[in-house]
C-alpha cells in the first residue's frame, strides 16, 4: 500500500496529487457517503426539535417506518393504506411509464439510425435535444396548457364533437403520466439510440438476405445488440420517473399523490424531517433494488447503465 | 412487397408521431406566449401580443431567482468540473481491485433520486453546523452554499463521465513525452494534458450548468429560503399560471436552437480543418486556407439576421394594434360575461341545493391539501356546474376558457355578479405579477361556495 | 555532453511477472547501441527504466557514472522518442521542438531561434508554423528527433521509432538517423524487433529474450558467433540439427545427428567452453553457407531430396528434404549466371565446412 501511494505522488507529482486526493476524498465522504449515512441515522431518529438533536432525547426509534407500514397509532386501519398505495401506485406507474417510453424510443431510435440518412437524419437527431434543454417545470407545464380543461386537446375533441363537455384528463392522471412519460424520453432515446447506431449494418443485411422476416430480425439481431441502452435507457427513466417531483406537483391529480410529494410534505408542510427522511430512504432502497435487479436480469454492469 | 410499404408507410407515421409529441406542447406553450389572454392557451386567439415577455421582464421574483440561479451555476461550474476531473484522472489511477467499488460510489449520485441528495446534504450540513456551534445565519444554513454543494453531488459525476471520455482518446505517452522533455508534473499537466481536456471542460461547464440551472428536485430542498429560477417557477406554475412563462420557455428555446446551431457550425470548421490538414499532410495541398473567425461564418450570420428579424417582426407586430385588438376583445368578452352572469343567475339558483352536498363532501376532502389541488379542482369539480350552465345558454361555439373560469368563479361565488365583470379588467394585471393574488383570490373562491350556503 | 549508460544487476518485476532478469550491461560512451528482441522480451520496459518512468525492482541505473535512484524522468539527462512519436498535436512544429526549453523559461524569441536551428538539422526548414497533423510520417519522424535532441540529453532513447513507417522510409531513415547520431555524437539506445535496424545501425547489439540478456556484441559477431541457440534462431535464417557431442577437438566439436555426424565450431559464452562430450547440441548452419558438395569436398555432408525450389533474383533457394530429419533445410545459392537449377525431386548432396557451422547447446529458440 506503501507503495501503492508513493508511486501514485511519483507519477502525479505532490501538488496534483495532493488536489486529486483531496478533491476525490471531499466528494466521495463529505458529499456522498457521510450524508448518506447520517440520513440513515437520522430516519431512525424520534422527531424532536431541532436544539434538542444529537441530544438525549434524540433517541433511536421504529416509529417512522412504523408509520409508513401501519400508519397512525390511532388508526382503526391494520396497514398505512393510502402511504403505501401512494408508494405502489408511484413504483407501478414509473415501471408503466418506462415501458411506454420503450416502446415509443426503439422503433424511433431504430428509424433514426438506420433508416434516416444524411441531413435529415442528423438535423432530427439534434433536434431531439432542444426539448431536453427546456426546463423540467417548464416541460409539465406545457403538458398543463396542452390537457387543462380549455387546453387545445379538450378544445379540439370538442370542437370535433368527439366530446361534448371537456374531459379533466388531470383528475384522471393522463396529464400526469403522459408528462412524466415526456420528461424523461430523451434519456430513453439517446442510449438506444447510440447502441443501436453501433450495429453494423451488414448484420441486417445478412439477415435479411438470409430471408429473415423484418420482426425477426429486430428480435434475433437489433434488440440484442442494443440490449445494453435499452437497458441504461429503463433504468435511468425508473429512477428519474420513480424520483420526479415536479411533474406530479404540477400535472398531479388532486386525489393522486406522488411519494415524493409524500416526503415534500413531511419536510415542508408537516416539519417532520426525520419521518421525510425515512421516507426518502424506502425511495432510494426501492431504486437501489430496482437498478440491482436490471443488472441481474440483462447482465449488465453498472458502468453501462450510467452512460 | 406492398406490406414492406405498408410497414414503412406505418414507422414513418409513427415517427412524425413522436416527434408531433415532442414538439407539440412545446409548440402549444410557446404559441400561448402571444396571445393577449390572460390564461395559457391558443384558441380562442385573441390578440398576438408580445407584453408577456415584458411582464417577464419585471417580474421581479421570477428576476431574482434567476439572479440567484445564475450565481449557482456558476459556483457548481466552480466546484464540480474540478471535482469531476479529479475523479476521472483517479479512476485510471486506483489499484485494478478497488476501481469497481470506486466507480460505483462516485457514479451513484447520477442514481439516486433528486430528493434524496437535496435531504441528506440538508441534514449532514446541519449536523455539521451544530458541531461547529455556527449559528443560523453561518454557511451551513445558507442556501447557496448547500444547494452548490447539493447539486455538485451528481453534476460532479455527470461531468466525471464527459471527462472519461475524452480521457480514453488521451494518450499516456503525450505526458512521458513531457516529462521526459523535462516538464514538472504540473508543468506536464498544465500545458499537455490541460490543453488537451479543454473541449471537454469547455462542455463539462455547459453542461454542469445547464444541470444546475435545471435542477429541481434537490434544489427545492437545499435553497432553504433562497429562491432559485426552478422554486419561483415551481410554485408559479402551481398556483397560478399566466402565459409569461410560456413567454421564459419561448426564450429558452430560442436561445437553445440558436446555441445549438453556433454549436453545429463549429463544429463543422473543426472538421473542415482536420480534413484540409490531413489534405497538406498527403502533400494534395500546398497550405491550408486561413478560416474565417468563427462569428463571420455564412452561417452564423445568417442565423443572427433570422434572430433579429424574427425578434423585430415579432416586437412590431406584438405591440402594433395590440391594445385596439384588445379592447375589442374585452368588449366582446364583457357582452358574453354580461349574458352568461345573466344565464348564471337563474341556473345556479335552481342548482344550489343539488351542489351543496357534494360540494361539502368534496371539501372536507380537500382540507388538508395543498394548493395545486385545490387549483384543480376548482377548475374541475366546483365549475361544473357554471360550464354546463354556459353550454346550454350559448351553445358550442362559446369560448370556454380557465379566465372565464375564474371569472365565473368569481361571478358565482362573490354575492355580486355585476362588480366582478369590472375586476375582469383590473384583475388581468393583478393576477399576473404576484402568485399570492392568485392564491387568495382561489382560496377566497374557494371558500365561498360553502358560505353561500 | 554524452554519457555511458551502465545497468548493474537491474531485475524488474511486476507482480509474478520478471520483465528483466538480472540485466548487466555497460552502453559505452558515443556508442549507438541496440536492444533486439520480439516483442514482449522486456526490452521497453528496461528502456523506461533507463529514462526513468519506473524503477527497477532491484539493481541499479546509472548515467555518466550516476546512480539514477529516486530521480524522475524530467531530471535525468536522457530524452526518448516513442514508439507513436507522442507529438503534442495542439501545438506547431516548433512550438513541438522548442518544448523543453519552453519548461524551462526560455524567452520566446530565443527558443524560436533553437527551433529553426534543428528543424535546418533535420532538413524541415521553414516547417516550423505547420501544425502537427500537417506533417508526414517521415516529417514526424524527425520532428520527434528534433524535440528530443533540443533538450539536449546526453543520452537519446529510441522505442522502435521507425516501425510506423514504411518500407522505403524506413530504410531511409536508418541512414539518416546513424548520420544524426554521428553529427550529434551522443550516446543512442534503439529497441527494435528488426534485426535489419539493428544490425545496420549499431555498434552493439543487446539481443533479449524473456527478460534475459542473451548476447551483447557487434552486428557481426551476433550474426557469425551467435552464443545461444535463441540468438542464432532470432537473428537471419538458420537450419538446426539435434544432436549428442560425440568428440570436443579445442574449438571444433562433433555432434552426432540422425542426419549424421556434423563437426561445427563450438561458440564460448563468457570465456567459458560451452559443450563437453555427451552434452546435447543443436548444430545452426545458414542458408547460404551450404553449397552442392559435387562442386566441392565439404566436412559436413547432407543428403536430401530437392521438395521446392525459389528464384528470387541475386539468388536461388533450394529447399530440401534432408535424410534423417523432418524439417525442411533450406540453402541459398548466388545466381553467378551459371548455375541452373535442381529438378525437383531429384536426390542430391549438399554440405558446409566446420568454421560455418555453429555448435551450442540444447536452449529454447525463437518462435518461427
Amino acid at each position: 500500500m506503501t507503495n501503492y501511494w508513493k508511486d501514485f505522488f511519483r507519477k502525479n507529482g505532490t501538488a496534483l496529487g495532493l488536489f486529486l486526493l483531496l478533491s476525490v476524498a471531499v466528494w466521495m465522504l463529505v458529499m456522498i457517503i457521510l450524508p448518506q449515512l447520517y440520513m440513515l441515522d437520522f430516519s431512525f431518529r424520534a422527531n424532536v426539535p431541532p436544539p434538542q438533536w444529537g441530544t438525549e432525547s434524540h433517541v433511536y426509534t421504529l416509529e417512522h417506518y412504523k408509520y409508513l407500514i401501519y400508519g397512525n397509532v390511532n388508526s382503526t386501519d391494520a396497514f398505512n393504506y393510502i402511504d403505501l398505495g401512494v408508494f405502489g401506485r408511484t413504483i407501478l406507474a414509473s415501471i408503466f411509464v418506462t415501458l411506454i417510453d420503450v416502446c415509443l424510443c426503439y422503433p424511433v431510435a431504430y428509424y433514426l439510425a438506420h433508416v434516416a440518412r444524411g441531413g435529415w437524419g442528423r438535423l432530427m437527431v439534434m433536434s431531439l435535444i432542444v426539448p431536453f434543454w427546456v426546463n423540467e417545470l417548464l416541460r409539465a407545464f406545457s403538458f398543463k396548457v396542452m390537457f387543462g380543461a380549455s387546453g387545445v386537446i379538450n378544445n379540439a375533441l370538442i370542437s370535433l364533437g368527439i366530446l361534448d363537455q371537456p374531459y379533466d384528463f388531470i383528475r384522471e392522471n393522463v396529464a400526469l403520466y403522459s408528462g412524466l412519460s415526456y420528461a424523461y424520453i430523451l434519456l430513453m432515446i439517446f442510449p438506444i439510440y447510440n447502441a443501436i447506431e453501433s450495429l453494423d449494418k451488414n448484420q441486417i443485411e445478412a439477415a435479411r438476405d438470409l430471408g429473415s422476416p423484418w420482426w425477426r430480425i429486430h428480435w434475433r439481431v437489433v434488440i440484442p445488440h442494443a440490449k445494453p441502452g435499452i437497458t441504461s435507457g429503463c433504468t435511468m427513466v425508473f429512477m428519474l420517473t420513480a424520483g420526479a417531483l415536479a411533474a406530479p406537483q404540477i400535472l398531479g391529480g388532486p386525489s393522486s399523490l406522488w411519494f415524493t410529494q409524500l416526503v415534500y410534505k413531511w419536510f415542508n408542510n408537516s416539519a417532520n424531517w426525520a419521518r421525510g427522511s425515512a421516507y426518502a430512504l424506502v425511495l432510494l432502497i426501492a431504486c437501489i433494488i430496482f437498478v440491482l435487479l436490471m443488472m441481474r436480469f440483462f447482465k449488465v454492469r453498472l458502468g453501462e447503465i450510467a452512460r | 412487397m406492398s406490406s414492406d410499404r405498408i410497414r414503412r408507410f406505418f414507422v414513418l407515421f409513427f415517427v412524425l408521431g413522436f416527434f408531433l409529441y415532442l414538439f407539440g406542447p412545446l409548440l402549444i406553450m410557446g404559441l400561448t406566449a402571444f396571445n393577449s389572454s390572460a390564461f395559457p392557451r391558443v384558441s380562442p386567439w385573441e390578440c398576438f401580443t408580445v407584453e408577456w415577455f415584458d411582464v417577464l421582464a419585471n417580474d421581479g421574483r421570477l428576476l431574482e431567482g434567476l439572479k440567484n440561479s445564475f450565481l449557482i451555476g456558476f459556483g457548481v461550474v466552480l466546484f464540480a468540473v474540478p471535482l469531476g476531473l479529479a475523479g476521472a484522472l483517479m479512476l485510471t489511477q486506483v489499484q485494478e481491485r478497488v476501481r469497481p467499488w470506486y466507480y460505483t460510489i462516485v457514479i451513484s449520485p447520477i442514481l439516486v433520486p433528486g430528493v434524496v441528495l437535496g435531504i441528506s446534504t440538508l441534514l449532514f450540513w446541519d449536523r455539521i453546523g451544530v458541531m461547529f456551534g455556527a449559528s443560523r445565519d453561518s454557511i451551513f444554513y445558507d442556501g447557496f452554499f448547500l444547494t452548490i454543494i447539493g447539486q455538485s453531488t451528481f453534476i460532479a459525476a455527470y461531468t466525471m463521465l464527459v471527462f472519461i471520455s475524452r480521457l480514453q482518446r488521451f494518450d499516456p505517452a503525450q505526458e512521458e513525452a513531457a516529462l521526459d522533455l523535462g516538464a514538472t508534473h504540473v508543468q506536464a499537466f498544465r500545458k499537455i494534458l490541460l490543453p488537451f481536456l479543454k473541449p471537454a471542460i469547455a462542455s463539462a461547464a455547459v453542461l454542469a450548468f445547464l444541470a444546475s440551472f435545471e435542477n429541481y428536485n434537490t434544489t427545492v430542498f437545499t435553497s432553504i429560503s433562497t429562491s432559485t429560477l426552478t422554486t419561483v417557477l415551481a410554485s408559479k406554475v402551481r398556483y397560478g399560471i399566466d402565459p409569461s412563462i410560456s413567454a421564459l420557455a419561448v426564450a429558452i428555446v430560442v436561445l437553445t436552437v440558436f446555441g445549438a446551431a453556433i454549436h453545429e457550425v463549429v463544429k463543422r470548421r473543426e472538421e473542415a480543418a482536420a480534413k484540409q490538414a490531413g489534405m497538406v499532410a498527403a502533400g494534395l495541398i500546398k497550405e491550408k486556407k486561413a478560416q474565417k473567425q468563427w462569428f463571420l461564418e455564412p452561417a452564423i450570420i445568417g442565423i443572427l439576421l433570422v434572430f433579429i428579424a424574427g425578434l423585430g417582426t415579432a416586437f412590431f407586430a406584438g405591440t402594433i394594434g395590440v391594445e385596439e385588438c384588445k379592447v375589442a376583445v374585452k368588449e366582446q368578452k364583457q357582452i358574453e360575461t354580461a349574458k352568461r352572469i345573466e344565464a348564471l343567475k337563474q341556473k345556479t339558483q335552481a342548482r344550489k341545493e343539488a351542489e351543496a352536498a357534494k360540494v361539502e363532501l368534496q371539501k372536507t376532502e380537500r382540507a388538508n391539501r395543498t394548493g395545486t389541488e385545490n387549483f384543480n379542482s376548482i377548475f374541475s369539480g366546483g365549475n361544473l356546474a357554471p360550464k354546463s350552465d354556459t353550454n346550454e345558454t350559448e351553445g358550442n361555439d362559446s369560448p370556454r376558457t380557465g379566465t372565464e373560469n375564474f371569472n365565473s368563479i368569481f361571478d358565482s361565488t362573490n354575492l355580486q355578479p355585476e362588480e366582478s365583470v369590472k375586476p375582469d379588467d383590473e384583475a388581468e394585471p393583478e393576477a399576473r405579477t404576484g402568485t399570492e393574488n392568485f392564491n387568495g383570490i382561489f382560496s377566497s373562491g374557494n371558500l365561498a361556495p360553502a358560505t353561500t350556503e | 555532453m554524452s554519457a555511458d549508460v551502465q545497468l548493474e544487476d537491474v531485475w524488474i518485476r511486476f507482480g509474478d511477472f520478471v520483465a528483466a532478469k538480472d540485466v548487466n550491461i555497460h552502453i559505452q560512451d558515443g556508442e549507438f547501441f541496440s536492444f533486439l528482441g520480439p516483442s514482449g522480451c522486456g526490452k521497453t520496459t528496461l528502456l523506461r527504466a533507463v529514462s526513468g518512468f519506473l524503477a527497477p525492482s532491484q539493481g541499479k541505473v546509472l548515467i555518466g557514472g550516476k546512480d539514477m535512484a529516486g530521480i524522475g524522468p524530467n531530471k535525468r539527462p536522457t530524452a526518448l522518442i516513442f514508439q507513436n512519436l507522442a507529438l503534442f498535436p495542439l501545438m506547431t512544429v516548433w512550438e513541438n521542438i522548442a518544448f523543453s526549453l519552453e519548461v524551462k523559461g526560455m524567452g520566446k524569441a530565443d527558443r524560436r531561434k533553437r527551433a529553426d536551428e534543428l528543424l535546418d538539422l533535420i532538413a524541415l526548414p521553414n516547417q516550423g508554423d505547420k501544425m502537427v497533423n500537417e506533417l508526414s510520417g517521415g516529417q514526424k519522424q524527425r520532428v520527434a528527433i528534433a524535440r528530443a535532441l533540443a533538450a539536449e540529453p546526453d543520452v537519446l532513447l529510441l522505442d522502435e521509432p521507425l516501425s510506423a513507417l514504411d518500407l522505403k522510409l524506413r530504410q531511409h531513415m536508418r541512414t539518416e538517423l546513424r548520420a544524426i547520431q554521428e553529427r550529434v555524437g551522443i550516446t543512442f539506445i534503439y529497441i527494435t524487433h528488426d534485426q535489419g535496424e539493428a544490425l545496420t545501425m549499431s555498434d552493439n547489439v543487446a539481443v533479449m529474450s524473456q527478460g534475459i540478456i542473451e548476447q551483447v556484441a557487434g552486428g557481426n559477431q551476433i550474426y557469425d558467433s551467435p552464443e545461444t541457440a535463441f540468438v542464432a534462431s532470432f537473428v537471419g535464417e538458420n537450419n538446426h540439427f539435434i544432436g549428442k557431442v560425440s568428440e570436443c577437438d579445442g574449438e571444433t566439436v562433433s555432434v552426432e545427428t540422425p542426419s549424421g555426424v556434423l563437426r561445427a565450431r563450438s561458440v564460448d559464452r563468457n570465456g567459458q567452453k560451452q559443450l563437453q562430450r555427451g552434452d546435447d547440441a543443436l548444430v545452426f548452419i545458414r542458408p547460404e553457407s551450404l553449397g552442392f558438395s559435387d562442386q566441392r569436398p565439404f566436412d559436413n555432408v547432407l543428403q536430401g531430396i530437392v521438395e521446392r525450389q525459389e528464384f528470387e533474383g541475386n539468388f536461388w533457394q533450394v529447399f530440401l528434404k534432408v535424410d534423417g530429419s523432418d524439417r525442411v533445410v533450406t540453402l541459398s545459392m548466388v545466381n553467378d549466371g551459371r548455375s541452373v537449377g535442381h529438378d525437383v525431386g531429384s536426390r542430391v548432396k549438399v554440405g558446409c565446412n566446420a568454421d560455418l557451422a555453429v555448435a551450442l547447446p540444447l536452449g529454447p529458440m525463437a518462435a518461427e
